[in-house]
């Protein structure tokens, strides 16, 4: 098994995004889709806790409210190595490109502000592959919330961190949670060497960064998607010539 | 201090042990080595000196095993995803079950414990050390009694009791050419995982080809003095007043 220390061998290319809620990070990586995919690239989009498998579970246990921070840990680690096996490493050894909304980060982040052991949840996750680049979206907390509350009606219970009694009020709660995320986000910053991208510049400016990075990253790597059993859109797709690595 | 209960790894920093006044003792042992008659046996036997006691089996969380059913019937996770879904299924017990019964006092029986888990894992060549750091977060119990069986007596013994399943077979893992090649080899490979275990963490090994009551009492000779010193941890104090109420009467 491969460990998360070390830079992956595998012919694709992982990109993902983190950052709290309201950071705008999904944004970014559905813009970041559409640039690749409009180069010819085969993409491959995931996002954190979506595999139907342990969904119920968690769904079920959020609603009775019966979820530890160990327990909340695991389910989402389970989940997580569920879509790694199905989703993740197989696009990659295809040689395509796969981006995810959330990753690995997120859990160490998140989980330890909920209390778990650092070491564990590094552990824990240590079968993971290691990303091409982590892109960190940087907000300060105020701008964050303002986000939030703008684009929502009602913050969740777990996300507010309600489940560890910090205050009854779940603004106040959210806020002092997503403190504690953020903390632990800047020490995973230097810990995994993520690109920080400043979430509270424009769009475009933020997307530039994002694009000018993945470039980078791309560099020698031309594995474009395969013409066959597909309408050819733009001219170009046919002339690209697959790679021979 | 009294020894006080330990985490096995790195722990639930925001579950500081410490207070835990019970005693939490794991039944280890392969399928159809005879675990739950035993259990059942020693806990009529606890219960009767006073303690209370409380059962817990592997995969039996109110959280999990629904999921994990699921999981079995459709056959289609990868083991690790296994592995994990169990670990959260110990989590919930743990957190839910076993660290408040052993705060109340409580026995604490358990039916499998994480060295079933560490048997499996290992079984399906995985990185050893991750699944031992995967349950980092386990109470290290007072006593582990490992019921050792050879595969020669256990193979009859399951084929009476209902006989070989898919999973306890290791089916997935294609370890012979039909059901009872796969299940011998699969307990087999288990007994050994135990028993490379035994002596790294301190089972207490107990000959399970003996008849049933043989095995219920040198069980219950490894259980005793866990509750002998249970009576002599009773404040001192509480003996008194206990005296003087029966005194005046």
């Amino acid at each position: 098994m491969s460990s998360f220390i070390e830079p992956h061998n595998l012919p694709g290319k992982l990109f993902i995004v983190e950052g709290i809620d309201g950071s705008g990070k999904s944004t970014q990586i559905k813009l970041l889709q559409k640039w690749l995919e409009a180069q010819g690239y085969s993409v491959f989009f995931t996002e954190w806790n979506s595999s139907t498998l342990v969904r119920d579970t968690t769904k079920m246990g959020k609603k009775k409210k019966s979820l530890t921070p160990t327990t909340f840990s695991l389910l989402h680690a389970t989940d997580f190595a569920d879509r790694l096996l199905y989703y993740i490493i197989p696009p990659l050894k295809a040689g395509m490109i796969v981006l995810a909304d959330r990753y690995v980060f997120t859990a160490f982040a998140r989980d330890v502000a909920r209390g778990v052991h650092p070491k564990w949840v590094r552990k824990l996750y240590n079968f993971a592959v290691r990303p091409d680049i982590g892109f960190y979206f940087n907000v300060p907390l105020k701008v964050a919330i303002e986000r939030l509350l703008r684009a929502r009606a009602k913050i969740k219970y777990y996300e507010a961190g309600m489940d560890l009694n910090l205050t009854n009020d779940i603004v106040d709660s959210f806020r002092l949670f997503q403190g504690n995320v953020l903390k632990e986000y800047d020490k995973l910053v230097d810990e995994y060497g993520l690109t920080v991208i400043d979430a509270t510049l424009d769009i475009n400016e933020q997307q530039e960064m994002v694009r000018n990075a993945v470039k980078k990253a791309l560099e020698g790597y031309s594995i474009k998607r395969r013409t066959h059993g597909r309408r050819q859109k733009v001219f170009w797709r046919r002339f690209a010539v697959p790679s021979a690595r | 201090m009294a020894e006080g209960k330990k985490y096995f790894g790195d722990g639930l920093p925001y579950r500081p042990l410490g207070n835990l006044k019970g005693k939490l003792i794991a039944i280890e042992g392969t399928d159809g080595v005879g675990r739950s008659e035993q259990i059942e046996l020693l806990r009529d036997w606890i219960e009767l000196q006073g303690y209370a006691v409380l059962e817990t089996g592997w995969t039996r969380s109110n959280l999990m095993s629904r999921a994990i059913e699921a999981a079995k019937m459709g056959n289609m996770l990868e083991r690790m995803t296994f592995s994990l879904l169990y670990a959260t299924d110990f989590a919930d017990r743990l957190e839910n079950q076993i660290i408040p019964a052993l705060e109340a006092g409580f026995v604490v029986l358990a039916d499998r414990y994480i060295y079933t888990a560490f048997a499996r894992d290992w079984m399906r060549k995985q990185d050893r050390q991750w699944i031992e750091d995967v349950f980092g977060f386990a109470v290290v119990p007072d006593l582990i009694c490992y019921l050792r069986i050879d595969i020669e007596s256990l193979i009859p013994r399951v084929i009476e009791s209902g006989g070989m399943n898919y999973w306890e077979s290791g089916c997935d893992l294609h370890l012979g050419d039909d059901l009872f090649e796969s299940f011998k080899n699969y307990q087999i490979h288990m007994i050994e995982e135990f028993d490379n275990m035994a002596e790294k963490f301190g089972f207490e090994v107990i000959d399970a080809r003996q008849p049933i009551d043989e095995i219920q009492k040198v069980l219950r000779e490894k259980v005793a003095p866990l509750l002998e010193k249970k009576k002599e941890e009773l404040p001192v104090r509480f003996l008194k007043t206990v005296g003087e109420e029966q005194g005046p009467s």
